[in-house]
């Protein structure tokens, strides 16, 4: 990161604080000592940075006269949901105010008719399918930190999860989002049919990492719940031929529910922490969920124990139960925890790559550790391509830190040279910013940042995330070339 | 060609002259009447990359959109939104711009929830790629899924990435009499319980379902469901009528609204012949009624309405947008196509 490190200006910061109290309660309003410390970072902890103010809305007339009072004082406004984030989408501003959604918890209607949940950014993603569960009802999109995660950063990021080959991602189950403009103006994209006139703007606010408003109630789509599920479990004693078998899987006419693969290492860290069953001998793994009807499920199973079977698999696991089930999913849920416990930091790469080309960066992968010294256990989704490679350092080491950091940027650019792209679900936040200088040209940058404009012309929402400046590129060019050599070392990088 | 196209937008660009992007000319119907000097991007078609087990297929924007599909469907795969072609030349570039859906909308998703990625040159004839050819992918601003539906108006469209599906193994069709408000109710009660409907179309009394999927799933379906299996010819030809409006209900020269409201909105009551799809979310309707009564109408219900084919076209054929929401489109539009060279009026009556 080529900034200086923002010290907080205590006039300023007692300025915008007053503005703010002028209409909010002492509750909603954070700048003193150490009571803005627990949003110094989001859950990318190795980026941290103190906010000037810390504002705590309760009702939307508050966030809007909030924006407002930012923008009349030209104050940067930083939004935050659950702060579970891994690209440091919600780092806050160190000159600015971060916008807490936390308060917004209310489930203002569910119609089981309708299937639609209307709900407030602070609702929890796990929460909604819980409350809908009673109409046989449930919100598809489940990221893996889903007990914890607000729908409000799912909407900024387009969260994904382990079964958005079938089922999508965020944006294809949101119906609706209203909220603010930075100047305060009332938003409204999308609604309760499904299309609404004029250009897609429900898509371009999805996924745009709280660059383009604030959103303050969402409505999500309801899917009935499937009545049955069903996991195999197969294992490969070869990476590459794990590989073809999920194309295989794919060539059958199988759009599973679930299609997730983890490699040696990933597996041995899973067993270790919480005993999920896995095959220690295997190579890799593959977990694949059939879910629907029982007579669906129970078809559909038996054809991919025969596609598994027929591309080399050398042992297979179907289980009988929901409990065996759960399980069997319990280690790829515990893969990022467990993978914490064998080292003291890891690094969470998100690339996603056509399928075809996993072999050969998967083999990359393993160079690179070869090349840094470093450890990387591999998760996948591979039904969707989103690789999850976790690479093992110390964060008090600073060598391993820049090795990480190397390693990392090595492989996304291979991700993007198959034809691949930098962040498949988790955001570009902070933490990405400069590989977005590789995946994407000058002229495309500046039409990211035309979109922006149209939205937050002075460009007070959410700064320095998501999108970098051309003079950042050039200068990240630069850094490139010289590789390891970077200024201002005291700086955090990752 | 591509540096044909990039001149032809230069030069238009430089004075400041209207250019209109067309496919296959099969939506000339849709939208505000196209205007401008006819630049014509047939020619710029073939398939760029197709592997079937990545579910994603990338196509130039002449491609004839009947052959995208024959080739799909040469792999037991197809393009889940079901387009509407609405004549054989119809072009892919013309299907994302029109962000038009077929039967399957409903359950499989719109236009929209299947494009990865675009390559587009902009009103600054620049060739810009957004998305990709992956599935999951948050890179940057969604900006070609913005372009689903854009009616050409913030560039011209060169190249899609789509995610395409199986073709589902059985499709079953199931007709049963009910009259509007009992069709209406039992297509929202099915969407909520776990069925494989894949479309539905109600007309005259008569609600036909279709059920897609494993043999297994649709054979339950179809007895929890109940009413005449139609056979399936006749069903093929019934669907396809639907979707390529050659369906009877659509002939004649009454004016064609399509009303686009929640699923679960009660009759309107408007005068003239109706044909609820989508679980009861689009609804064709042939009146001569006053259209501001249809718009206030779709409004009420939470919905909007568009004055399809026919009727008065003078006026905008699509609802209005509120105003933060058009000032958006303003600056957007502003942003892609700073002179304001694409169908200018497609989309709306200022830019």
């Amino acid at each position: 990161m080529g900034e200086a490190l923002p010290v907080v200006d205590s006039v300023r910061q007692a300025e915008v604080a007053r503005a703010l109290r002028a209409f909010l309660p002492e509750r909603c309003v954070l700048w003193q000592g150490e009571d803005t410390r627990p949003y110094e970072c989001d859950g990318l902890t190795a980026y941290r940075r103190l906010p000037m103010v810390v504002a705590l809305p309760e009702t939307e007339e508050q966030v809007q006269r909030i924006l407002r009072t930012c923008h009349a004082l030209g104050v940067p406004v930083v939004p935050r949901g659950a702060g579970t984030g891994l690209s440091g989408g919600a780092l806050p501003p160190g000159d600015g105010v971060l916008l807490s959604m936390a308060k917004f918890m209310r489930v203002l209607r569910l119609d089981a008719k309708a299937r639609v949940a209307v709900v407030q950014p602070g609702v929890r993603n796990a929460a909604i399918s819980d409350i809908a569960a009673p109409f046989g009802l449930y919100y598809a999109p489940d990221p893996s930190s889903q007990i914890a995660c607000s729908i409000g950063g799912n909407v900024a990021e387009n969260s994904g999860g382990v079964h958005c080959l079938k089922y999508g991602l965020t944006v294809h189950n949101v119906l609706r989002v209203r909220g603010y403009a930075m100047d305060g103006e009332p938003l409204d994209f999308g609604s309760e049919a499904l299309d609404s006139p004029g250009l897609d703007l429900l898509a371009l606010m999805i996924g745009s990492e709280g660059l383009l408003a604030v959103a303050t109630e969402i409505t999500v789509k309801l899917l009935p719940t499937p009545q049955a599920a069903q996991v195999v479990m197969a294992s490969f004693d070869d990476v590459g031929k794990a590989g073809d078998a999920v194309a295989a899987v794919i060539a059958a006419g199988i759009i599973p529910a679930g299609l997730e693969m983890m490699d040696r290492p990933a597996t041995h860290a899973v067993e270790q922490f919480i005993g999920a069953g896995y095959d220690l001998a295997a190579a890799a793994i593959l977990l694949c969920e059939a879910d629907g009807v029982p007579e669906e499920v129970e078809e559909e199973i038996a054809k991919v124990k025969q596609v598994l079977a027929r591309a080399g698999a050398t042992q297979l696991t179907v289980s009988r139960d929901e409990a065996e089930r759960l399980k069997i999913w319990s280690g790829r849920k515990a893969a990022f925890p467990a993978v914490g416990r064998i080292s003291p930091d890891y690094y969470c790469m998100d690339s996603t790559i056509p399928r075809k080309r996993l072999g050969e960066v998967l083999g990359f992968i393993g160079e690179m550790e070869k090349k840094y010294g470093l450890r990387c256990p591999n998760v996948f989704h591979a039904g969707d391509g989103n690789l999850h490679p976790l690479i093992l350092f110390d964060a008090n080491d600073a060598d391993q830190l820049r090795r990480t950091e190397e390693f990392a940027a090595e492989v996304m650019e291979k991700c993007i040279e198959v034809g691949g792209t930098i962040t498949g679900e988790h955001g570009v936040g902070v933490e990405k910013i400069n590989q977005m200088c590789v995946q994407f040209r000058p002229a495309e940058l500046e039409l990211f940042h035309a979109v922006k404009h149209a939205f937050d012309p002075r460009g007070l929402l959410n700064p320095g995330k998501g999108v970098p400046t051309l003079a950042r590129c050039a200068e990240f060019g630069r850094m490139h070339v010289h590789g390891g050599k970077l200024a201002h070392p005291e700086l955090p990088r990752f | 060609m591509l540096q044909d196209f990039q001149e032809r937008i230069r030069d238009a660009s430089a004075r400041g002259a209207a250019l209109r992007l067309r496919g296959g000319g099969s939506k000339d119907f849709y939208g505000g009447a196209p205007r401008g000097d006819l630049l014509e991007t047939h020619g710029y078609a073939g398939v760029v990359e197709y592997e079937p087990t990545e579910l994603v297929v990338t196509a130039r924007c002449g491609t004839r959109l009947d052959e995208l599909e024959a080739t799909l469907a040469a792999s037991g795969q197809m393009l889940a939104f079901e387009p509407p072609h609405f004549g054989a030349d119809a072009t892919l570039g013309g299907c994302v711009a029109a962000g038009l859906s077929g039967p399957r909308r409903a359950s499989a998703g719109a236009v929209r929830d299947f494009v990865l990625g675009a390559r587009l040159l902009d009103g600054r004839a620049r060739d810009l790629a957004f998305g990709g050819r992956v599935m999951k992918n948050v890179a940057g601003y969604d900006v070609s899924r913005l372009l689903a539906g854009s009616l050409g108006t913030l560039g011209l469209i060169l190249e899609v990435s789509l995610k395409v599906l199986p073709r589902p193994p059985q499709e079953l069709t199931l007709a049963l009499e009910l009259p509007e408000d009992k069709a209406l109710d039992a297509l929202n009660r099915w969407a909520g319980s776990p069925l494989p409907l894949s479309a539905s179309a109600w007309r005259e009394s008569e609600l036909r379902i279709r059920l897609s999927g494993a043999p297994s799933a649709v054979r339950a379906a179809a007895e929890k469901i109940g009413g005449e299996i139609v056979d399936a010819a006749q069903a093929g030809g019934f669907w396809s009528g639907i979707r390529e409006h050659a369906d009877p209900y659509f002939a004649g020269d009454a004016p064609l609204w399509r009303l686009s409201l929640p699923s679960h909105a009660a009759p309107l009551g408007l005068p003239g012949a109706q044909l609820i799809e989508w679980g009861g979310a689009l609804r064709w309707l042939r009146t001569r009624t006053d259209g501001s009564a249809v718009r206030a109408a779709a409004a009420r219900a939470g919905g909007h309405a568009t004055l399809f084919r026919g009727g008065d076209r003078a006026a905008s054929v699509f609802a209005p947008l509120a105003p933060p929401i058009l000032r958006l489109h303003r600056e957007l539009k502003a942003a892609f196509d700073p002179a304001g060279v694409f169908n200018p009026g497609r989309l709306h009556p200022d830019f």
